[in-house]
């Protein structure tokens, strides 16, 4: 079980979500798709048509940036970032 | 019985909710609400009170809010908001519009999305997307979107919709088949400047009363249709400057309706001469009149977008437009006198009117 850590402003969205949730998955996408079944609504928000992670957003592993297909391994800490834009 | 008048105003970072009772004289502001999403537009569900609001995050993707207690708790949903994997992405809403029981959101890349479920799932309206000009849209400096949806006020299987640079389409079997209805409408920045679509709408109304009337502030001019976007009748002269984005109706009175034209979509985009004004016609277009007392006459680099200006129901209707720099400017009889709600918001992007009797 990896150990997620959320952005402020995702968890906004969410009532009741807190910063640092305990998911299952093997890979980065098994994560998002274990979010999504506690938290109905939040892969929408994570992930864009077609099955990529947003393009303002960065996911990272264990400190390294990660993709859909990274491994997350059970004890690993998996951060979502979004960019640093906007004015 | 307390009548609530709540001002619905969508902003580049989150909504925000003037409330006045019907004296609209005193105004009370809340906000950011949708958290600080960048808000293209609200609207209000008559049957159910529902709020919804038309919302883009970069960071999130699109979605539409939606609140059933006028504003202060809220939900979303993009389910089904897309054109499929292959498909291009959607990254805002630009409207969002309740009819006959369902909720239509029109997006960018131009497109409608339908849900029949108060906004909690979408399908997308593949009927206009499949149109034989679709190949050939080109989007305008805002980008392709589908920013009006007219639904007809008594048929739910008709439906005008406003895409930039594209034109005015009509469905009338509910969605499945679309025609162009831009016939009279000027494209003057084409080689063919009366092209079957490429028009740049900016904005139509229907009128009161009159499915078959509707009225458009475009890029090239104003006109006026009598017979549900056919023909049009260009009804510009009069105004200062064919350039403008909003158009809104009279709640009652066919005949009558605002814009607040610009100087022009090359010399700023600003009220002419810095001198702000809303324009009233009483007369479906024959003339105007202009009403500016109470705004800034002088030093006013004000814009209005297409979106911005609403018109509530009460007797005398309320008129509110706000502006491109944070500004929201309200009047309580038709246009005649304004005041100003709040000086300061983000940039303003869309205004919607909302009467409660509570």
């Amino acid at each position: 079980m990896a150990t997620v850590v959320l952005p402020r402003s995702l968890v906004a969205l969410f009532p009741g979500l807190e910063r640092r949730c305990v998911v299952p998955g093997a890979t980065v996408a098994e994560v998002i798709a274990g979010l999504d079944a506690r938290v109905p609504g939040i892969g929408d928000r994570l992930m864009a048509a077609g099955g990529a992670i947003r393009e303002h957003l960065n996911v990272f592993v264990d400190g390294e940036r990660a993709g859909l297909t990274t491994p997350v391994a059970p004890d690993a800490v998996v951060h979502v970032i979004p960019a640093v834009s906007g004015g | 019985m307390a009548t609530r008048v709540l001002l619905l105003v969508g902003t580049r970072k989150g909504a925000f909710i003037a409330e006045s009772d019907a004296a609209r004289a005193a105004w009370t502001l809340r906000g950011p609400i949708c958290e600080g999403w960048p808000i293209h537009d609200m609207g209000v569900d008559a049957a159910s009170g529902a709020i919804y609001a038309a919302a883009g995050s970069p960071w999130y993707g699109p979605a539409v809010w939606r609140s059933d207690d006028l504003g202060v708790t809220w939900t979303h949903s993009s389910a089904g908001l897309t054109y499929g994997d292959g498909g291009p992405a959607i990254p805002t809403v630009w409207n969002v519009t309740a009819a006959h029981g369902a909720v239509f959101a029109g997006v960018e890349p131009a497109g409608l999305f339908r849900s029949d479920d108060r906004g909690a799932t979408w399908s997308h309206v593949a009927g206009l997307t499949e149109h034989p000009s679709r190949s050939a849209w080109q989007p305008g400096n805002g980008g392709l979107i589908l920013h009006t949806i007219v639904p007809h006020a008594t048929d739910p299987r008709r439906m005008w919709v406003g895409i930039s640079a594209v034109g005015t389409f009509e469905t009338r079997d509910g969605g499945a088949t679309w025609e162009t209805r831009n016939r009279g409408v000027r494209a003057d920045f084409m080689p063919d400047p009366n092209p079957e679509f490429g028009q740049c709408v900016h904005k139509l109304v229907g009128a009161a009363g009159e499915p078959e009337t509707l009225y458009q502030q475009n890029h090239c001019g104003v006109y006026r249709s009598s017979d549900g976007g056919a023909t049009w009748d260009e009804i510009t002269a009069g105004l200062p400057s064919e350039f403008g984005f909003p158009m809104v109706a009279h709640p009652r009175d066919p005949a009558t309706a605002w814009v607040v034209p610009l100087n022009g979509a090359d010399r700023g985009r600003f009220v002419p001469d810095a001198s702000a004004a809303a324009w009233r016609t009483r007369d479906r277009g024959a003339s105007w009149e202009r009403q500016a007392a109470g705004l800034p006459q002088e030093n006013a680099y004000l814009g209005v977008l297409r979106e911005a200006m609403a018109v509530d129901r009460l007797e005398p209707a309320g008129v509110t437009f706000g502006t491109s720099n944070g500004e929201l400017w309200t009047s309580a009889d038709e246009g005649a006198t304004w005041h100003q709600i709040a000086a300061h918001l983000p940039d303003i992007w869309s205004v919607e009117a909302l009467v409660v009797e509570a």
